[in-house]
C-alpha cells in the first residue's frame, strides 16, 4: 500500500549532474590520507572508499542518498526552503549565492521519505559542500519538519550528519534550532518512534549538540571526527596538542559515546537490520 | 581595579570633578552650591546620554562586568531558604554550575546557573562558569527532582560558553548539552530562565528551554561569543566589537527576534550598581511570570514551551523548476 501511494508522487531520482559535480575532475583521484592514486571510477565503484587505506571520502548529500535508499529513490520534501539574511549580515547573503552554486543544493540538508532495504523511512541527509554543513533556519525547520513528518506518519528516522556547527550569520536564530530540533524529538521518543543517527565526517558543535546526540542509536563512519568543541579552540584552551586520534568515531567508540563504527559498505545492512528488528509486530516463532 | 567601562570615563570624570568641588568648597568655606547644582544638572544629561544610547559592544562589556551579580548573589537576594545541592552522581560537582531549592514568596522552586568566579582563584575551580558535561548533567538532575515533585524550575543563565577543552570531550559534552535540549522540552512544570549577564552558545542554552525566557536589559545571547565569531570570520579576534554590532546579541534584538519574552530594566549604569533593586525586579518577573504559567496544565505547559521553540527561525520559499 505505501509503495502505490509512493509511486503517486514525484521522485527525485538523484540527479545525475548533481552527483556528477562533486566527482574529483580527471580519471585518476590520490587518497588524501595514504597517496595512493586510484582510478575515480574504482573509487566510486568502491562508494568512495580507498581501497589502500579505507578512508572514507566525504559524500555530499546526493551520493548519500544514491547508496542509502532502495534505487537511490527519494520522495523528497521542503526543497524550497531556502536562507534568508534576517540579520541582514555583512557577507551572508552574497555567501549563500556562492554556496547554492557550488553544491548545487539550496541548503545544508535534503530530507524526505524513502525506503531502506524495503522499509519505509522518514531521511535527512546533510551536505558538507553547502555552507560546511551548517545549521541555519533552514536546516534548523527542515529537520524539524522532518522528525514532526515522522512523528505523524509514525516512521523510522534516519539521520545522516555532517556539520561544522552552527551557522554565525543566523546568530541566535540558529543557536535556536538547537532547541527546536531537540523539543521535535522529544515529542517523537515519546511517541516511542525509532531514531538511528549516523555521524559522518565532521560532525561537530551545534548539530552534534542537539539532534544529532538525541538517536536511540548512534552509528559513526570510521574516521568521522565528532564532537562539541572544534581542535583548534580545544588546543588553545588546554595549551597542549592532542593526539591525531582525538575525536575520531573510533576514540569515541572507546569513550562509549556510539553505539557502533559502521564501515559504508555494511551501512545499508545495518540499517535495515535495525529497521527490520524494530517492524516487527508478530508472534515469536515456534520453538522445537 | 577601577569599575567604570572606557565609555563611561566622561561620567566618572565628572563626578570627581563634582566631588573635588564639594571637599573644596568644604574646606576653604566658600559657597559653590549652584555651580554644583550646574554640574549635577549637566551630569544627569550627560547619564542618559552615556547610558540611553548604547551600542551592542558597549553591552557586551557590561554584561561582562567583573562586578556585575553572578547567580550566587541573585539568588542570596531573591530567595530564601536555600539549600545548595551538589554533584552529578556520577563523576564530579562541577562548580561551574550551582543550584539546589529555594523558597520564592514563600513558593518551593527548584534553582539552577551558570555561576561565574569572584576572583582569579575562585574562577580557576569554577572554569569560569563554563560547564563539563557533570556540570550540564548536574543541572539536569536538578531539573528532574523539580519535574517528579512537582517544582517551578528558574534558572540563571551566564556563561561564555561550555568549556572546550579535551576532557569535556572524552565524557561527551555534546550528548549532555543535547539531553538537557530535550528533558528541558519534555518537563510538566514551568520553567522560567533569565539571562543575567553572558548567553554564550549552547552551553547556555542547555539551561535556556523555559516557557518564558527573560533577558536583563544590559545581557547578551548569542551563537557564539563575538570573539570567536571575529576570529573566525575575520581572523581578528580583536574585531569582537564590530562582531557584536552584526550579531544582533542584546535584549532588544532578541526580544524582537521572538526569542525572548521580557527585557528586565536594569539600575542606570548597570546591574553591578544596585543589586538590591536589580534582585528586586528580577524577583517580581519571575513571581508574575510563574503565577501564569502556574494557570496552565503538565500538558499544557509541554505545549506552550514547544509553540514557542517551534516558531522560532527565518527563512524564504522559492520557486522551483
Ligand atoms: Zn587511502
Amino acid at each position: 500500500m505505501f509503495k502505490d501511494l509512493f509511486q503517486k508522487k514525484k521522485y527525485a531520482v538523484v540527479p545525475s549532474e548533481r552527483t556528477k559535480r562533486d566527482i574529483p575532475e580527471g580519471l585518476m583521484n590520490r587518497c588524501p590520507k595514504c597517496g595512493q592514486i586510484q582510478l575515480s571510477k574504482e573509487l566510486e565503484k568502491n562508494l568512495k572508499v580507498c581501497s589502500g587505506c579505507g578512508h572514507h571520502y566525504r559524500l555530499n548529500a546526493w551520493e548519500r542518498i544514491a547508496m542509502t535508499l532502495d534505487e537511490g529513490r527519494l520522495f523528497e520534501i521542503d526543497e524550497n526552503l531556502v536562507s534568508e539574511d534576517p540579520l541582514d549580515f555583512p557577507g551572508y547573503a552574497s555567501k549563500l549565492e556562492q554556496q547554492k552554486a557550488n553544491s548545487g543544493l539550496k541548503d545544508a540538508v535534503v530530507t524526505g521519505e524513502g525506503e531502506i532495504g524495503g522499509f519505509p523511512v522518514v531521511i535527512g541527509v546533510m551536505s558538507f559542500d553547502f555552507f560546511s554543513g551548517s545549521m541555519g533556519s533552514v536546516v534548523g525547520e527542515k529537520v524539524t519538519r522532518a522528525i514532526e513528518r515522522a512523528t505523524e506518519k509514525k516512521l523510522p528516522l534516519v539521520l545522516f550528519s555532517t556539520s561544522g556547527g552552527a551557522r554565525m550569520q543566523e546568530s541566535i536564530l540558529s543557536l535556536m534550532q538547537m532547541a527546536k530540533t531537540s523539543a521535535a524529538l522529544a515529542k517523537f521518543h515519546e511517541q516511542g518512534g525509532l531514531f538511528i543517527s549516523v555521524f559522518t565526517d565532521p560532525t561537530l558543535g551545534g548539530v552534534s549538540a542537539s539532534f544529532a546526540s538525541l538517536g536511540d542509536y548512534i552509528l559513526a563512519e570510521p574516521g568521522a571526527i565528532v564532537g562539541f568543541a572544534g581542535r583548534i579552540v580545544i588546543e588553545q584552551t588546554i595549551r597542549q596538542k592532542l593526539p591525531d586520534n582525538f575525536q575520531t568515531a573510533e576514540f569515541n567508540l572507546k569513550h562509549g559515546q556510539l553505539d557502533k563504527v559502521v564501515p559504508r559498505k555494511e551501512m545499508k545492512a545495518i540499517l535495515t537490520k535495525l529497521l527490520d528488528m524494530h517492524a516487527w509486530k508478530g508472534e515469536p516463532a515456534d520453538v522445537q | 581595579m577601577s569599575s567604570e567601562l572606557p565609555f563611561e570615563r566622561p561620567l566618572a570624570e565628572l563626578r570627581k570633578k563634582i566631588d573635588e568641588l564639594k571637599h573644596f568648597g568644604a574646606e576653604k568655606q566658600i559657597d559653590f552650591s549652584d555651580e554644583i547644582a550646574r554640574l549635577e544638572e549637566r551630569y544627569k544629561q550627560l547619564e542618559s546620554e552615556v547610558y540611553g544610547g548604547m551600542s551592542a559592544a558597549q553591552i557586551m562589556h557590561m554584561a561582562r562586568h567583573h562586578q556585575r551579580p553572578t547567580s550566587l548573589d541573585y539568588i542570596s537576594l531573591i530567595f530564601t531558604d536555600f539549600v545548595e545541592l551538589h554533584g552529578d552522581r556520577v563523576f564530579a560537582d562541577d562548580l561551574a554550575i550551582v543550584g539546589g531549592l529555594a523558597k520564592l514568596n514563600g513558593m518551593p522552586v527548584t534553582v539552577v546557573g551558570h555561576q561565574r568566579g569572584k576572583d582569579t582563584k575562585d574562577n580557576i575551580q569554577r572554569f569560569f562558569g563554563s560547564p563539563h558535561p557533570e556540570g550540564f548533567r548536574k543541572a539536569l538532575r536538578f531539573m528532574q527532582q523539580a519535574n517528579k515533585f512537582g517544582r517551578p524550575i528558574i534558572t540563571l543563565i551566564d556563561t561564555k560558553g561550555a568549556y572546550p577543552g579535551d576532557t569535556a570531550e572524552e565524557r561527551n559534552q555534546s550528548e549532555a548539552i543535547a539531553r538537557n535540549l530535550l528533558e528541558m522540552a519534555n518537563f510538566g512544570v514551568p520553567i522560567v530562565c533569565v539571562v543575567i549577564g553572558e548567553g554564550g552558545s549552547g552551553g547556555a542554552l542547555a539551561l535556556g528551554v523555559g516557557n518564558r525566557v527573560l533577558m536583563l536589559e544590559n545581557a547578551i545571547y548569542s551563537v557564539i561569543s563575538p570573539n570567536g565569531a571575529a576570529s573566525i570570520l575575520w581572523k581578528d579576534a580583536s574585531k569582537a566589537d564590530q562582531a557584536a554590532e552584526a550579531m544582533k546579541i542584546t535584549a532588544k534584538d532578541l526580544l524582537e527576534f521572538g526569542v525572548i519574552e521580557e527585557i528586565i530594566p536594569e539600575p542606570q549604569g548597570g546591574a553591578h550598581r544596585d543589586k538590591a533593586a536589580q534582585a528586586e525586579s528580577i524577583k517580581e518577573a519571575l513571581w508574575r511570570n510563574l503565577q501564569e504559567l502556574g494557570k496552565l496544565s503538565p500538558d499544557e505547559l509541554r505545549e506552550d514551551r514547544y509553540r514557542k521553540f517551534r516558531k522560532v527561525g527565518r527563512f524564504g520559499t522559492a520557486e522551483l523548476e
